[in-house]
């Protein structure tokens, strides 16, 4: 563990978090995703099925590229968790893709169980490129909490 | 009785809860699936020094679980879109070993005019609760019924 993520998180708010580029996508990343979470739909594994489509090749699962916005907060877990994400799938992400996600702090209110951070993340191709969008609510645990 | 009518006929519906249990190997490989190598997701010993006392599951995780199935619901093959997933969590992140009894709703199908044709919207809800029925998550799915399937459900 690093100095920074020993101590609990403190953000502002209009804070962006540091943006994360993500290796690109591959096929056996989607093929492992699919054994991983029991979503065999063939668009995602099989060219055939994702061209009978009309998608020029396999697509991720919309449920990996929201996992992948998770990553944003990983390092924090030992001081809290991620209590609410929502997050709406707007473009399709194909093999090769190269996704960057990133967020950024738009709110944060005192609560019985902690801290609760609201965030804005996002995951996307390029600048005007987004592939999904969402929300995020990351409590940072108080005192005597679990 | 054709799909969309007899997913009107269905709204509210539940399944019967199952029992899941979180399981080490599933979120190891699921972590990897992911790209995630957090250590709280897979090295026993640190996230045994954690404040957890053991393994936790990524926040996405759940949505792997098994919910059982709305009698009648009959899902297509293809031609359905995952919109939009949201979950909420009680109190911590699910852990390694714990139990959950888990069960889905149907909790609306609605239709909306788009430039490309009617649109269908399936909203499901999905939970998980512990053993003393507590819950511990819920989760809510949009998913979007393309024009071109929806004619041929109603054909």
């Amino acid at each position: 563990m690093t100095d920074e993520t020993r101590r609990p998180p403190v953000w502002e708010v209009g804070e962006d978090l540091e943006a994360r580029t993500l290796p690109p996508v591959t096929r056996l990343q989607l093929i492992k995703y699919a054994g991983a979470s029991g979503d065999f739909n063939p668009i995602h594994t099989v060219d055939e099925a994702a061209e009978e489509a009309g998608l020029k090749g396999v697509i991720a699962h919309g449920m990996l590229t929201l996992a992948t916005m998770g990553l944003l907060f990983s390092p924090y877990l030992e001081h809290g968790y991620v209590k609410d994400f929502r997050a709406r799938f707007s473009g399709m992400v194909y093999v090769g893709d190269v996704l960057e996600v990133g967020g950024r702090v738009t709110g944060v209110e005192e609560t019985d169980e902690g801290r609760l951070y609201a965030f804005d993340v996002f995951s996307r191709r390029g600048e005007d490129d987004v592939v999904a969008t969402g929300t995020v609510g990351f409590l940072v645990y108080g005192t005597g909490a679990v | 009785m054709n799909a969309i009518e007899r997913w009107r006929s269905l709204v509210g519906a539940s399944s019967e809860p199952v029992a899941n249990l979180i399981e080490r190997g599933a979120v190891r490989r699921f972590a990897e699936a992911i790209g995630d190598s957090s250590p709280l997701y897979v090295d026993e010993t640190t996230a045994k020094a954690s404040r957890y006392g053991g393994l936790v599951a990524p926040p996405t995780f759940p949505r792997t679980l098994d919910y059982g199935e709305i009698e009648g619901m009959g899902w297509p093959d293809a031609g359905m879109i995952h919109g939009e997933h949201q979950i909420s969590y009680t109190g911590r992140p699910l852990l390694v070993g714990e139990e959950l009894h888990c069960y889905t709703k149907f909790e609306n199908y609605y239709e909306k005019e788009s430039r490309s044709g009617l649109l269908g919207f399936i909203i499901m809800e999905r939970f998980g609760d512990n053993p003393g029925g507590e819950r511990r998550f819920t989760m809510r799915d949009v998913v979007v019924v393309t024009p071109a399937l929806r004619k041929m459900l109603v054909a």
